[in-house]
């Protein structure tokens, strides 16, 4: 088991490089006057994380593949959404689906 | 305003609360002490590092790797920074404070919503539950331990795709150029992830931006 101090080290190391992080975006704020195309870069970049997370976080845990069930209710939500569902509605749907293909044996 | 902002919030939080609880109970299951988790939360607050971080802790990695994958895990929380800097308000104390709420989530939220206004209140409506759900969740997880169970038994994990789904989907059936990065983006991703340690699949979705056209240009 990992000392206290060190632990104590991980957690401190790990929120201020966070903190960091999350701090460029308000410090440079008003600060630098972004070019549109870069401004819309980062809009474009933003949803492109969030595929990226999406996409892995749907099919893949560890490094190797998820099972079928949680893509399945990822698919179940997203079709919801396609079709104009409201938002709870997407979100129950894709988790029940998920434990529905769970019980009933699907991995 | 706020009455949907909240409506549609709620199952985020929800979630995520359930989530933190699984994170809590795990890593005092695993044997570390009752703070270990609730401190984390409260100061470093993104899920997905703290359980990279808190199992390598649990398996060993020493501290270094821990705090190195975490870390990494976390460098896209710059670029979304800069993607929610002008709703975060005015002054000072809000972008300081503004800065430790930036998620995944929230900032996924905040980008649906379609004019400053309502994105300004999105942010700050469901960063703070989220937070408080988030530190509730684990608080409660570590108290609890492993009295719990697996929460994959409730399908919580295609819950969290499922909400960035929804929340992507308008800007991904608006705009075609934003669509063809994000989708190579995530065809990159995908394709690195067996060789790649956690969290640097993510980022190099970022090199779908190649095929992001120029606005009103040949897209």
């Amino acid at each position: 088991m990992t000392s206290t101090t060190a632990t104590v080290a991980v957690i401190l190391v790990l929120a201020a490089g966070t903190y960091a992080f999350r701090l460029v975006g308000p410090a440079l704020h008003g600060r630098v006057a972004l070019p549109a195309r870069v401004q819309e870069l980062l809009a474009a970049g933003a949803v492109v994380l969030l595929v990226a997370l999406l996409a892995t976080g749907a099919l893949t845990e560890g490094g190797g593949f998820a099972g079928w069930a949680r893509p399945a209710g990822v698919l179940v939500g997203g079709v919801l959404a396609w079709r104009g569902a409201p938002f709870p509605v997407v979100v129950l749907a894709a988790a029940g689906s998920a434990a529905l293909l769970r019980a009933m044996g699907v991995a | 305003m706020m009455a949907p902002l909240v409506r549609d919030s709620a199952l985020v939080w929800l979630a995520s609360g359930v989530v933190g609880v699984s994170f809590g109970a795990i890593a005092v299951a695993g044997g570390l002490p009752l703070w270990v988790p609730v401190a984390m939360s409260l100061v470093v607050y993104a899920g997905s590092a703290q359980f990279s971080a808190v199992g390598l802790l649990l398996a060993g990695g020493g501290p270094l790797a821990a705090a190195a994958t975490g870390l990494i895990l976390n460098t896209r929380t710059a670029a979304f920074s800069l993607a929610v800097a002008d709703v975060l308000g005015p002054g000072r104390l809000a972008r300081l404070a503004g800065a430790h709420l930036v998620t995944d989530e929230t900032v996924a939220f905040t980008l649906a919503q379609p004019d400053p206004a309502r994105r300004r209140a999105a942010f700050w409506v469901n960063g703070l539950g989220l937070f408080a759900a988030w530190n509730t969740g684990v608080l409660a997880g570590a108290l609890a331990g492993t009295a719990l169970g697996d929460t994959a038994t409730y399908g919580l994990d295609a819950a969290f795709p499922a909400v960035l789904v929804a929340l992507v989907l308008p800007a991904l059936r608006t705009d075609r150029s934003v669509r063809r990065s994000a989708l190579l983006g995530a065809a990159l991703a995908l394709a690195v992830t067996p060789a790649v340690p956690a969290g640097v699949p993510v980022l190099l979705a970022l090199a779908g931006l190649v095929v992001h056209g120029r606005k009103g240009g040949a897209a």
